[in-house]
């Protein structure tokens, strides 16, 4: 029977798609691995390989090496840690949003949610001189709130992605302007320590900023891989979606929450880092050359973008330690560029 | 192949009192209709008449502001949407295909209210996928991406997509638009394959002659309220045509189909009939 055949058929071909995104995933894990490896390697006190190991064990094996567990568990791990949690929600962030909205530069960094933890955080620092955990927590209200202001705004009976997309970024203009009249009226110590909060870094990775995102995580990461089986039909168009049985609306709404949520709690641990939310979800596609899938990619590209980028900024310029931020924002302004050309060439672009 | 399948119950698809509105604007007044089951309903109209409106309304993607769309005598809005996705295909007027997607994959989302989280792609999926690939004869073109395709072979993928959900009553809103003539005549005779499968469809149409030959029940709709309905033959005349295009027809048969043919006059051969 005909039909058989062509089942098979069509069986196969989903059957290579799956393989393709495996590939993609394996060389991302390999990528991620290698990263991982390298940052707990690089620095300027060397510390053999195997010294690594054996201090990444030893609370396990109870060896103790001050001088070594000091540099590699006290110093390198968390910053490393840091840098995969947030590249890992960032990237989420960004591809949730980027699928959802149907427009690549729906990110978080993009649409207004960074800038409305930046400014909420910035009023935290020079209007109430608070410091420390007070500003992540004003962060992550900030970017709730502002989330929460753009899908108000955008409300007409449902929200369409062009309309969040115009108010996010009427938002960011705002938000941005509320922080630079606020450092007009700052005092130059104090505008020095915002405007380094506001570039984002790791550079004092600690338990402190790790243990709220780790537990986030544990939450969203299972909210997440429930809620993108959604996109697939979203992603349609929101007649298509309901056609096919999509209770639409408080879908969007649950998935918005998420990736703001992911936004918001890396934005608190580690400063609004910019373009990694931007650039992890695109990537990821490219990779995966229309085999479906993409979320666990995004992930995965976010946490290497992160690190990566980390690396660059400890060690590119001798005795300087750049913020993580400034690396993100030149690899990502480099990657916006070539994206533009590239979606120019093939007349995608506007 | 197509839809041969055998129907125990037949489903119902009626609106009562429908008004339909885009924020403060009405677009649909007051509206009753009755789909007939197992026959192929055409939607006809001038543009902007919400004939769209109309089949958005009785497929629940707009909520009537006044009145109850009901499906197998309850209201629609009332049933779980997955419910109702598995009894009642949409295809709207322009979805969107994901970028680099491939036709399989994009067929494959028609299955999404036939899974859960318990339930995934099955042996089962894979047969309607291909069947429905077969139906609008783009089985050739499963691999490839949605991006490359021409927007003929675009438009027939998307019906694919709405047929691999399988459903008893099926909604079109202009499925022939971007075809070419043999690619339209195809998609119709496809739904007529259908509707002999023992399905319910309605299909909004631009092409009148298309309508008339290929409707079993046609509906006229003008300025949101509907003209006339029923057989092509008992309610296409000179005069429905006058009153909903605001044209000037000729109404033939069809040599081909004995089915009413308007032949439009315009101005410029206007004298022309009356020398005739």
């Amino acid at each position: 029977m005909t039909t058989l055949v062509e089942a098979s058929g069509i069986s196969a071909i989903r059957q290579s798609l799956a393989a393709r995104r495996r590939r993609v995933t394996t060389l991302l894990v390999v990528a991620l691995l290698a990263a991982i490896a390298a940052s707990l390697y690089l620095g300027d006190y060397p510390v053999a390989p195997d010294a690594i190991v054996r201090s990444l064990l030893s609370p396990l094996t109870g060896e103790v090496n001050r001088g070594v567990d000091f540099i590699v568990l006290n110093v390198r791990l968390p910053r490393t840690t840091l840098a995969i949690l947030t590249g890992v929600a960032f990237g989420l962030s960004g591809a949730i949003f980027q699928t959802l909205l149907r427009n690549p530069l729906a990110s978080p960094d993009i649409i207004g949610i960074s800038h409305g933890a930046s400014a909420a955080a910035v009023i935290c620092m020079l209007v109430f001189g608070i410091t420390g955990v007070g500003v992540s927590l004003g962060a992550l209200a900030g970017a709730m709130l502002t989330a929460f202001a753009i899908y108000a705004l955008a409300w007409r009976g449902g929200v369409t992605p062009y309309r969040v997309v115009l108010v996010g970024i009427a938002i960011a203009a705002i938000m941005g302007a509320i922080i630079s009249y606020l450092f007009t009226r700052a005092r130059l110590q104090e505008a020095q320590e915002a405007l380094a909060w506001l570039v984002g870094s790791l550079n004092a990775a600690n338990l402190n900023d790790i243990l709220p995102l780790a537990g986030a995580l544990v939450l969203l990461i299972p909210a997440t891989v429930y809620l993108v089986r959604s996109l697939d039909v979203l992603q349609l168009g929101d007649d298509a979606a309901t056609a096919l049985g999509n209770r639409v609306e408080p879908t969007k709404l649950a998935l918005i929450v998420v990736a703001v949520a992911h936004a918001a709690f890396a934005t608190a641990a580690a400063g609004p880092v910019g373009f990694v939310a931007f650039v992890a979800g695109p990537i990821a596609r490219a990779l995966l050359a229309g085999a479906g899938g993409g979320f666990l990619q995004s992930a995965l590209v976010g946490a290497i973008v992160m690190l990566g980028s980390d690396m660059v900024a400890q060690h590119a310029l001798p005795a300087t330690q750049l913020p993580v931020g400034v690396v993100t924002g030149i690899f990502g302004a480099g990657f916006l560029l070539w994206f533009l050309a590239a979606a120019n060439r093939q007349g995608r672009g506007g | 192949m197509t839809g041969a399948k055998p129907m125990t119950t037949r489903h119902t698809l009626a609106a009562t009192g429908m008004h339909l509105a885009y924020g403060t604007r009405e677009v649909v007044s007051n509206l009753d209709i009755a789909i007939p089951p197992g026959k192929l309903t055409v939607i006809v109209g001038a543009n902007a008449c919400g004939k769209s409106t109309m089949l958005r309304g009785l497929a629940r993607l707009l909520a009537p502001t006044h009145g109850t769309v009901l499906l197998d005598g309850k209201s629609i809005h009332a049933m779980s949407t997955r419910e109702v996705a598995t009894i009642l295909g949409v295809l709207p007027q322009s979805p969107t295909a994901p970028e680099s997607i491939v036709v399989a994959d994009l067929v494959g989302r028609g299955r999404y209210p036939h899974q859960g989280w318990f339930r995934r792609w099955t042996a089962e999926d894979d047969a309607a996928v291909a069947e429905a690939l077969a139906a609008t004869d783009t089985l050739e073109l499963a691999d490839r991406p949605v991006d490359e395709l021409s927007g003929g072979q675009r438009q027939r993928v998307w019906i694919a997509m709405a047929l691999a959900q399988k459903t008893d009553l099926l909604l079109l809103d202009e499925p022939t638009t971007f075809l070419d003539i043999n690619h339209q005549v195809e998609v119709l005779d496809l739904l007529t394959d259908l509707v002999r499968g023992g399905r319910t469809v309605v299909v909004v149409l631009h092409d009148l002659n298309l309508a008339c030959r290929y409707a079993d029940h046609i509906v006229a709709m003008k300025a949101g309220r509907l003209v006339a309905e029923g057989r092509p033959v008992e309610v296409v005349t000179e005069e429905l045509v006058r009153d909903v295009f605001s044209m000037d027809s000729r109404v033939v048969v069809d040599p081909i189909s004995q089915t009413p043919m308007i032949v439009p006059i315009g101005r410029h051969h206007a004298q022309a009939r009356e020398n005739a």
